[in-house]
């Protein structure tokens, strides 16, 4: 028996997944619309290849990577584009992202019909680019890339292989059903996975409580010789621990099969372990076996508030409200729809949001199973909390610390290596939000750390920008002395044609312009001695060349008084412009005119406006 | 219904603040028990009248703070507190005793500090520690073992009814004759008496008992009973209450030399008599003004015994869980600093 370890901390919720085990797997069909965000995963937002309008067939690529980290999009059913646009999407903040939106046709017709491949005969960059073409990301919970995670380089130091089957979470039963009813694609995936990272031992941590699906997972895996696909001994094992939330935490999975600890702001690897999702290796088993993209998962339909708690086996893109109708959904009864389990899943607030790479559950819950939090008490340091806190912080100081928006002490205290499982405030008495406060904290300080690095950039900036400008002064203060001395040279060579006279003077021209260049700056222009004569009969001036200038620009703008209108309001936007960079510049620097520089962006801004103005009533005239 | 917008964790166990206090407040029932059967009424009477003017000061507070009364009060602290200073005073305590106890213990100690959660010093200790210093007569008159009181066949009330009790309290009848009413405890007697040997004294006073005195070595063995419930319900851990223990029976131990004119008493006895065990299982265990971390909890717990040993060996004294709470209570802080756990993946 392999020797396990524990981690500190943790809590022993209700589990409640017993409801949704009864039924095997169901598909849940292919609803009317499909609604794709094209950002299902960290990175950057897949780019659509579609127009509204157009014909996809299923598995067809519908948005491409952007750039390293990002994975592209596939059409999971077939049908017609009807909009690309924001719609609301699965996400904690609530907020609308670009989506895809497809109209299925019902023909579930396949864009390129699933193959059979032989992996053992792909070399280890075919595997990863399928990987990443299929577009497969994480799908335990954050959706990071996962060829991005596999490419580990060659020779790479990876000893372990760790499959998370942990589920910790309440209600969740995905993972188990996927272990109980696809263990084959599972042993699969995880022999891809083998090829590809080439572990010594393959770990399989399963919680024991799914105690009923080890069997056939040892089964599964006895089907694969994986010390022929690694080149070393790999032993494969599927290890069971005592169940506790939340176990199931990357971090904490590797210690308890593994007894470290991934060293704070490091990755796995540095320990030299790769951990993966279970419907990950099963994504990878379809993405390279099969040839099938990612274009559904299992997500589990659980709660009080319906009536046929289930896992099904779902398009992505299909709506939350399609999922809760084929489950006996009663709205009167439910008091808030959470993706994800009861501990770190977010609060949906409109149902026709859509199924993501990333969602394992829908929990519907009644009042009284999950009851409205009552207001919180004070802390009463009971101490609670740093008993359940899988990171060993101390949470009531943390709060103590967040409440004060003390951040260097925030810090101090590792509130970075808080992984917002929801434990402490789970224990909590006093009903206090306590990861609430850790998110807004940490929210703060990376906006205190962007603020200071722009402002360290903007002082940068400035200090360039004042050096580059004394310089340009100087060149031009030079230019102009040495000018002068010619000027005056040539005057006196006409003048009285003495060759001394004229040495002399230019000498003390020469003299001059060195002593002005020498001179701080922004003196020099005014103490310039500058005969008009000279000036007026140099056809290099600037100044003659702006007069010339504005001239033909009065003679076109009698011509033509709407390009003049619209030059106007572009010369007011570019003053605005820079306007707001002096100010921008003032503030980094904390100048004590700031005021002003704010006085003259405003003034900036409403003479743009009058232009505007002006431009709009030039062009309203012109259509009456 | 309409759909919530809430932040997880969305599951909550169903422990509040306030079922942990009124679980404290129940589990001193078998020590309140025993301390009424063994000197009658005073202790109900002196809980009683804690409990009152513990909420009429609470409500008062939060008034004048411009808080809800209601979700105050319903937090039990205050009638955490009063049952405790009420158990800590000698029974019969005078009602102004009570009030002023309680004045210092709700508003000084708890609410000019920020109220519950911000209050650095245990309440009931701080109420107890102004009585003790400001009225020693009176708080040292502890009621003497019925038992005992029998035997003296005293005249007049000698054995008051609840009602008379509360008659007592409110000094509407005159407490009885001095002497035969009111007895020193064992602690006293050690105290005062240093040169004579334990077993003398044993022999000369009847209210020795078996181990830590009349009642009160079962008035301790019920608050240990008390404390077990609470560790069993994991209201909180064995840390503190443990250490605190270990560390007073190993100093005794250490200083007891079988019972000489300068000897401390046996372990035993300095386990099962005083406030031992209401200190060990009730006032440390206090979250707020103790030590937060279960080492800082060890460090703080031994820190206790260690003083209450000193001072009741060495200080004026007989008993002083109140004082080694609070000196601890001031030590809290720094013990916290030093004894911050190691975060995941610091090494």
């Amino acid at each position: 028996m392999r020797k396990i370890w524990d981690i500190h901390g943790g809590i022993h919720p209700p589990e409640n997944k017993a409801q949704s085990l009864d039924h095997s797997i169901e598909f849940a069909g292919i609803p009317a619309q499909l609604i794709l965000p094209v950002s299902q995963h960290i990175g950057a937002a897949a780019s659509p290849i579609v127009q509204i309008g157009d014909t996809v067939l299923k598995g067809q690529c519908i948005a491409e990577a952007v750039g390293p980290v990002s994975v592209p999009i596939h059409a999971p059913s077939s049908g017609t584009i009807t909009a690309i646009e924001d719609r609301p999407i699965a996400h904690p903040s609530g907020l609308d992202d670009l989506c895809i939106v497809i109209d299925t046709d019902g023909r579930d017709t396949w864009h390129q019909p699933p193959s059979s491949r032989d992996f053992t005969q792909l070399d280890k960059a075919t595997l990863v680019e399928l990987i990443h073409n299929h577009g497969i990301a994480g799908m335990g919970g954050a959706g990071f890339p996962t060829s991005i995670k596999l490419n580990v380089g060659e020779p790479n130091n990876i000893k372990t292989l760790i499959l998370n089957g942990t589920e910790c979470e309440p209600y969740i039963t995905s993972d188990h059903v996927l272990m109980r009813e696809y263990s084959r694609k599972l042993a699969q995936g995880i022999a891809i996975l083998a090829k590809l990272v080439q572990p010594e031992e393959i770990l399989l941590g399963v919680e024991d409580n799914k105690i009923d699906v080890v069997a056939g997972l040892q089964n599964a895996l006895k089907q694969h010789d994986f010390s022929a696909l690694t080149g070393k001994a790999t032993s494969a094992e599927v290890i069971t621990f005592p169940t506790k939330y939340p176990s199931g935490g990357e971090k904490q999975l590797i210690e308890i099969l593994t007894g470290k600890q991934v060293p704070t702001g490091s990755l796995p690897a540095s320990l030299g372990i790769v951990c993966q999702n279970l419907g990950t290796a099963v994504a990878i088993s379809d993405a390279v076996i099969d040839d099938r993209p990612l274009i559904s998962r299992i997500t589990t339909v659980t709660g009080q508030a319906v009536t046929k708690p289930r896992n099904f086996e779902v398009l992505l893109g299909t709506p939350v409200e399609y999922l809760l109708a084929r489950s006996g959904y009663n709205a009167s009864i439910n008091n808030r729809l959470v993706m994800g389990g009861p501990m770190m899943g977010f609060t949906l607030l409109d149902i026709t949001m859509p199924v993501v790479k990333t969602t394992n559950c829908i929990l519907a819950p009644t009042e009284a199973e999950l009851p409205t939090p009552p207001p919180a008490q004070a802390c009463i340091r009971c101490g609670l909390c740093a008993e359940a806190c899988p990171a060993s912080l101390l949470p009531q100081q943390l709060f103590w610390f967040a409440q004060g928006k003390e951040l260097e002490k925030l810090e101090q205290h590792n509130i970075a290596d808080c992984i917002e499982c929801g434990a402490c405030s789970y224990v909590c008495p006093s009903n206090i939000p306590l990861v609430q406060y850790y998110r807004a904290s940490k929210a703060e300080i990376r906006q205190r750390d962007a603020d200071m690095q722009q402002a360290e950039h903007a002082k940068l900036r400035f200090d360039a920008r004042q050096e580059r400008l004394d310089r340009l002064e100087a060149e031009k203060i030079a230019a102009r002395q040495a000018r002068q001395a010619k000027a005056a040279a040539n005057k006196a060579a006409q003048a009285g044609q003495d060759p001394k006279a004229a040495t002399v003077a230019a000498a003390l021209a020469r003299v001059g312009a060195k002593k002005s260049a020498l001179e701080p700056t922004h003196k020099a222009p005014a103490s310039d001695p500058a005969p008009d004569a000279t000036l007026a009969t140099d056809v290099d001036d600037p100044v003659q060349r702006a007069i010339a200038r504005r001239a033909t620009q009065q003679q076109a703008d009698t011509a033509n008084p709407a390009a003049a209108l619209q030059r106007a309001v572009e010369s007011a936007e570019a003053r605005l412009k820079k306007a707001r960079l002096r100010l921008t510049n003032a503030e980094a620097e904390q100048d004590n005119n700031v005021d002003a520089f704010k006085l003259a962006v405003d003034k900036c801004q409403s003479k743009l406006n009058q232009a505007r103005a002006a431009l709009d009533a030039h062009h309203a005239a012109k259509n009456l | 219904m309409p759909l919530v917008q809430i932040t997880s964790p969305h599951a909550h166990t169903s422990q509040s603040t306030s079922s942990v206090m009124l679980l404290v407040a129940l589990a001193t029932l078998p020590g309140v028990a025993a301390l009424t059967i063994g000197f009658g009424w005073g202790t109900i009477t002196n809980i009683v009248l804690s409990i009152i003017f513990a909420l009429a000061l609470e409500a008062g507070a939060v008034s004048l703070r411009k808080q809800p009364i209601g979700f105050y009060l319903r937090d039990n602290s205050a009638l955490v507190t009063a049952i405790l200073l009420g158990i800590a005073l000698p029974p019969y305590a005078s009602w102004w005793i009570i009030l002023t106890g309680m004045f210092f213990a709700i508003i000084i100690a708890k609410h000019l500090y920020g109220g519950l959660g911000y209050n650095p010093f245990n309440p009931a200790m701080v109420g107890y520690v102004v009585l003790l210093i400001s009225f020693p007569i009176e708080m040292t008159r502890w009621a003497a073992p019925l038992e005992l009181v029998s035997e003296l066949d005293t005249s007049g009330v000698s054995k008051p009814t609840l009602i008379e009790s509360f008659g007592i309290a409110l000094r509407l009848i005159e407490l009885p004759a001095i002497d035969g009413f009111t007895m020193a405890t064992p602690l006293d007697l050690l105290r005062q008496n240093d040169a004579l040997m334990i077993s003398d004294l044993k022999q000369t006073y009847p209210q020795f008992g078996a181990q830590g005195g009349l009642v009160w070595e079962w008035a301790n063995l019920g608050f240990l009973i008390g404390g077990l419930f609470l560790l069993y319900r994991k209201i909180y851990t064995w840390h503190g209450p443990v250490s605190m223990l270990v560390t007073l029976s190993l100093l005794a131990a250490i200083f007891y030399d079988g019972g000489s004119s300068n000897s401390g008493g046996s372990p035993m006895l300095h386990l099962f008599s005083g406030a031992t065990m209401l200190g060990a299982w009730f006032i440390l265990t206090d979250p707020v003004s103790s030590a937060v971390s279960n080492k800082g909890r060890i460090i703080f717990g031994a820190g206790i015994g260690a003083l209450i040993f000193i001072i009741r060996q060495w200080g004026n004294y007989p008993d002083s869980v109140a004082f080694a709470v609070l000196l601890m209570n001031f030590a809290a802080p720094l013990i916290d600093h030093y004894t911050q756990p190691k975060t995941y993946g610091h090494s």
